[in-house]
């Protein structure tokens, strides 16, 4: 059904631009560092959600040939999916990276305020 | 099909939301695992078998064992520095 | 910058991209259209060129796999930097807190979870080597498998098993496949030079479908890609749980 295709992809695209936002809204009125990166957790997922919709082709089977989807047959798109794998895990390194950071910010001004730290002291 | 698959797009932003408004980081692990959980099951519905292996692997070990780490070496060293506080004060 | 400015801004901001966002969505075309030839090109092609079934790890390790090369590097980065940040605390405060990893220290789990630990542990490691040899014929590869093996000595650190736990991490070769990992990758690259070849040209011979040596370098890179995702997740769990092995004694 065209119609129900299209509602998918704008809701979609609803849910990512949604997702976006509420994950700004997070970091920028966060008074924990550590609820600062979760919140970066959901902006990240708000970029999965986008490229899955756009890779989405409905009814196609996952592009993977076996003894039932013969070789060289149509299914969903391969490129946008091995863009997600590698950011998946990529970017839960860097998420522990941030984590490392907001330890040594702690331990070096004894709070996890983001408003309280005074990077640009000489 | 397409309703399950409007139904996973909008607890996805659920959970996206309810992460965001937690503020206790305690408890927000609880909804980052739930919101990876989610987000594995709408790529394994959107038929994309490799992304949903990764996420799941990533989503339910790896990131909320960083955060609930992190979360303890902070209450550690807030410990650790309460008592050379109090060992400086006597 | 105080909180209510930092707000105004925000929502001024949200408003413009929720607007561009709209007027983007309604010009974007249907999923039904499959305008994308790039994808169709892909999938036509990589049953006959390169004996693959699965198409996600042949783009990821061959089509695209400069692309790869450079996400690796970040985790490897990410990686470092944990370690070098985590690591400096560690001899600062070695002198006041007492080592915890003592054998005479038990009050560990029951007997069933160690021995479902003992189990697991094996089929885990198993597990994982068969998602990283078999990515390019089933969903796998490098990066889901090399997670899963880093979660099986996670599970050594949940049993109480300190004292493995300690000498796994420190084991210098566990630096070692990281680095060897990264290295591989480029090196692998890099014999496409002798067949005057540009970097990254998968010129190995290509094998029989639906077997282990089917596609020419992309098992070899899996497997580099895998040792590296594997020894980063570990490293980057003893950066962390290093401070909080020496501190648990005094509670």
């Amino acid at each position: 059904m065209p119609g129900m295709n299209h509602l998918i992809t704008y809701t979609g695209l609803g849910v990512a631009a949604w997702m976006f936002l509420v994950g700004l809204y997070g970091i920028v009125t966060s008074r924990h560092l550590v609820h600062l990166c979760l919140c970066l957790t959901v902006v990240q997922a708000s970029t999965y959600v986008l490229l899955t919709v756009i890779g989405y082709r409905p009814g196609l089977p996952a592009p993977i040939f076996t003894d039932w989807v013969q070789a060289g047959s149509l299914a969903v798109d391969p490129v946008v999916q091995a863009l997600m794998l590698t950011d998946v895990v990529v970017e839960a390194t860097v998420v522990a990276l941030l984590l490392a950071i907001t330890v040594k910010i702690h331990k070096r001004t004894g709070s996890t305020d983001p408003a309280a730290i005074n990077v640009m002291r000489g | 099909m397409t309703i399950f698959l409007l139904a996973i797009l909008l607890m996805v932003a659920v959970a996206g939301t309810a992460v965001v408004f937690t503020r206790d980081p305690a408890n927000q692990t609880v909804g980052v695992g739930f919101l990876g959980m989610v987000l594995a099951i709408m790529f394994m519905a959107f038929n994309e078998a490799d992304v949903s292996l990764s996420q799941i692997v990533i989503g339910a070990v790896g990131l909320p064992l960083m955060i609930l780490l992190a979360l303890a070496k902070l209450r550690r060293d807030a410990d650790v520095a309460e008592k050379e506080q109090n060992g400086k004060k006597r | 910058m105080n909180r209510p400015l930092r707000e105004i801004f925000f929502f001024a901001g949200a408003i413009g991209f929720a607007l561009l966002w709209t007027a983007v969505s309604v010009r974007l075309p249907g999923p039904a259209d499959l305008r994308d030839r790039y994808s169709l090109a892909i999938l036509a092609r990589t049953f006959p060129e390169r004996n693959i079934t699965d198409t996600v790890s042949a783009v990821n390790f061959d089509y695209r796999g400069f692309d790869t090369v450079g996400e690796e590097f970040i985790l490897f980065a990410s990686v470092l930097g944990s370690m070098v940040l985590l690591r400096q605390a560690e001899e600062k405060n070695a002198k006041p807190l007492p080592d915890a990893i003592t054998p005479g220290r038990d009050v560990g789990p029951s007997d069933a979870m160690r021995l479902w630990i003992l189990a697991m542990v094996g089929v885990k490691i198993a597990f994982g080597i068969y998602i990283v040899d078999h990515g390019q014929l089933s969903p796998g590869g490098g990066f889901q498998g090399g997670v899963i093996l880093a979660s099986a000595a996670l599970i050594i650190y949940l049993g109480h098993n300190f004292d493995t736990f300690k000498r796994i991490m420190t084991h210098p070769l566990v630096e070692i496949a990281e680095a060897a990992g990264a290295a591989g990758f480029v090196i692998v690259g890099m014999i496409a030079w002798f067949w005057h070849q540009p970097f990254l040209t998968n010129t190995l011979p290509m094998g029989k479908s639906n077997e282990m040596t089917s596609g020419g370098t992309i098992p070899i890179i899996s497997a580099s890609v895998g040792i590296e995702v594997a020894g980063g997740f570990v490293l980057l769990l003893f950066a962390f749980l290093q401070e909080t092995l020496t501190v648990e004694e005094e509670h």
